[in-house]
């Protein structure tokens, strides 16, 4: 079983985030690391291999620091990296991140199952896993909350607002995992060793056969224009309870005519 | 004019709010043109012509609900190529958000996901979202193929303008591909009574301030005619279904009040609930981070707070 895990090196959401002057999100000014919900993915992928065997890759696109997020990968248990480094894919959006993401995949041969998280934690767009499975032909099997992979075969469990559904289809295909599916290990002393030997290969756009001009801001179909910090949102009354804090609430409400 | 295609967001044929915000933000960009996938088109019928559809396209061959995304991604195209609309609208779901990614590949169209509004510019349109945990409001524009755009509920409001839409069936041809990936089962979830989370006008949220009792949070919901929400750590402790978790993970809500119960405010649930019109929050310790952002907050227990508000609530109906 030939696992590719694609996963994405992040500002951290609990910095100031925030854009450059041509309106990119700002991936030098605050510290960076693997998507928190790629982890799952990556989890998932290892507890696949450990159940049976096979090997997990684990693929990213970014400037040269998203080699951070192949590392933290490598340090759970992943067996390799590749890194696609290339300064035309600076200010890529969903579309051409996805066209990347598939002549990367292509060029890994024979891949059983590409996993991913549910969502970035920047973008935050959930649908780059759909795009893939649209590029490569393969069945989109996203959102799981739980994964079986037997026999050539997977199965998902799929939750939405209305309904929770059961999803099939046969290997190889393109899967999404939610953050129910699985509790990400920390990477152990001896993980954190060994990731320091295994292998990341680095990959231009030139390697995948990939257009320098189909990728990056200046190709991107759909552009932000504008930003504007949101304004910090006025301090409102805090009151401490001393017995009508209940009421106070209440009264507050009333007064909003929202109850 | 031009059409613009809405894909209905429905449950059987009980349309969800979100349809009604979308045909009317669709009469300000073009002719709205409903597209309804599914089975319940009799049930839909009314509110779709109430809220100004001129047309609906009806697909409900069992083809597209028996497969995942693929197969409606494919039904789109096929109506994009036939009557170049001027925009392609649908819901902040999950299930809509990735036809619209397949869609964008196919048509060689930008995307723009979670729309809270949508306006004529520049010959364009020009499309509003909040970003970053709803620190940044960001403008985007669509500058190749067909603006898609996923709207996010409760942000345009509704307001009905009866139509009289003409009504055809479509049927497409669904390739082998799109196919591959089968919904064997699917369970509608138990229904709470409660309005659902993301078209709710109120939302009460408790989190590990309940210790696993939602009583309080519940009662004061049910004062309110609210829907009821968790946090995170309520969830993973098990406490309440992750459906219902309001947060970066979860569901993202924009409702007239918010009250947050027992919740500190970490990034990640404030990621679901910062665009919240008026936001409230009960909470023990007077230095949690969800103090910052409210317009009333009350630093004390919820287990006495939320019982005496719903009762004075009450008294206030009364």
């Amino acid at each position: 079983m030939n696992i590719v895990v694609c996963v994405k090196y992040v500002p951290d959401a609990q910095g100031d985030r925030g854009f450059e002057s041509d309106r990119t999100t700002d991936r030098e000014g605050v510290d960076g690391l693997l998507s928190e919900l790629d982890e799952y993915a990556v989890e998932e992928a290892l507890k696949i291999v450990e159940a049976g065997e096979g090997e997990v890759t684990v693929l990213t696109m970014g400037p040269d620091d998203a080699a951070t997020a192949i590392k933290k990968s490598l340090q759970m248990g992943a067996h390799q990296g590749v890194h696609v480094l290339d300064e035309a894919i600076a200010g890529s959006d969903a579309v051409a991140t996805s066209l990347v993401l598939a002549e990367a995949v292509r060029k890994c041969g024979e891949v059983d199952l590409v996993l991913t998280g549910l969502a970035s934690t920047d973008g935050v767009m959930s649908v780059v896993p759909a795009m893939l499975a649209e590029r490569l032909g393969l069945p989109q099997v996203t959102f799981a909350s739980e994964l079986t992979v037997d026999g050539g075969h997977v199965r998902i469990r799929r939750d939405n607002e209305s309904f929770s559904e059961t999803v099939e289809a046969d290997l190889p295909a393109v899967v999404s995992v939610t953050d129910q599916i699985n509790e990400p290990r920390y990477p152990s002393f001896k993980g954190i060793m060994a990731a320091k030997r295994k292998p990341v290969q680095t990959w231009s756009l030139a390697d995948l056969g990939v257009d320098p001009s189909q990728v990056g801001l200046d190709a991107a179909w759909a552009r932000v224009e504008e930003t504007q910090a949101r304004p910090p949102r006025e301090a409102g009354e805090v009151v401490t309870d001393e017995g009508q804090g209940g009421e106070a609430l209440a009264d507050f409400l009333a007064g909003r005519r929202l109850a | 004019m031009s059409e613009v295609l809405v894909l209905v967001d429905h449950v059987d044929g009980d349309v969800r709010k979100t349809t009604a915000e979308m045909l009317t933000v669709a009469r300000r960009l073009g002719e709205p043109s409903a597209v309804f996938v599914g089975q319940g088109y009799a049930a839909a019928k009314e509110a779709l012509a109430r809220y100004g559809a001129a047309k609906v396209y009806v697909a409900d061959d069992a083809v597209y609900t028996d497969h995942l995304v693929a197969p409606v991604a494919e039904l789109l195209a096929d109506l994009v190529a036939r009557t170049s609309p001027a925009a392609v609208l649908v819901a902040s779901t999950n299930d809509a958000k990735e036809v619209a990614g397949r869609l964008a590949i196919k048509t060689g169209s930008g995307l723009i996901t979670d729309a809270v509004d949508i306006e004529s510019a520049d010959g364009g349109l020009r499309v509003t979202k909040s970003v970053f945990a709803g620190s940044y409001t960001v403008a985007a524009q669509v500058g190749t193929g067909t603006p898609i755009i996923t709207v996010k509920p409760n942000s345009i409001p509704a307001q009905e303008s009866a139509a009289t839409p003409a009504e055809e069936t479509v049927t497409t041809e669904v390739s082998e591909a799109a196919r591959a990936a089968r919904v064997t089962s699917r369970t509608a979830k138990e229904k709470s009574g409660r309005p659902s989370l993301t078209e709710a006008a109120i939302v009460v949220s408790g989190g590990r301030g309940t210790g696993g009792d939602f009583g309080p949070v519940e009662t004061f919901a049910d004062a309110l005619g609210a829907a009821v929400g968790a946090s995170r750590a309520a969830v993973d402790a098990g406490w309440y279904p992750h459906s219902h978790q309001v947060g970066q993970t979860g569901v993202s809500v924009s409702p007239q009040l918010y009250v947050a119960a027992g919740i500190s405010g970490a990034i990640q649930h404030r990621a679901g609930m910062q665009t919240s019109k008026t936001i409230v929050a009960v909470n023990k310790d007077a230095e949690a981070p969800i103090f910052e952002l409210v317009d009333f907050g009350v630093v004390g227990d919820l287990f006495t707070i939320l019982p005496q508000a719903a009762d004075k609530v009450q008294q206030n109906k009364g």
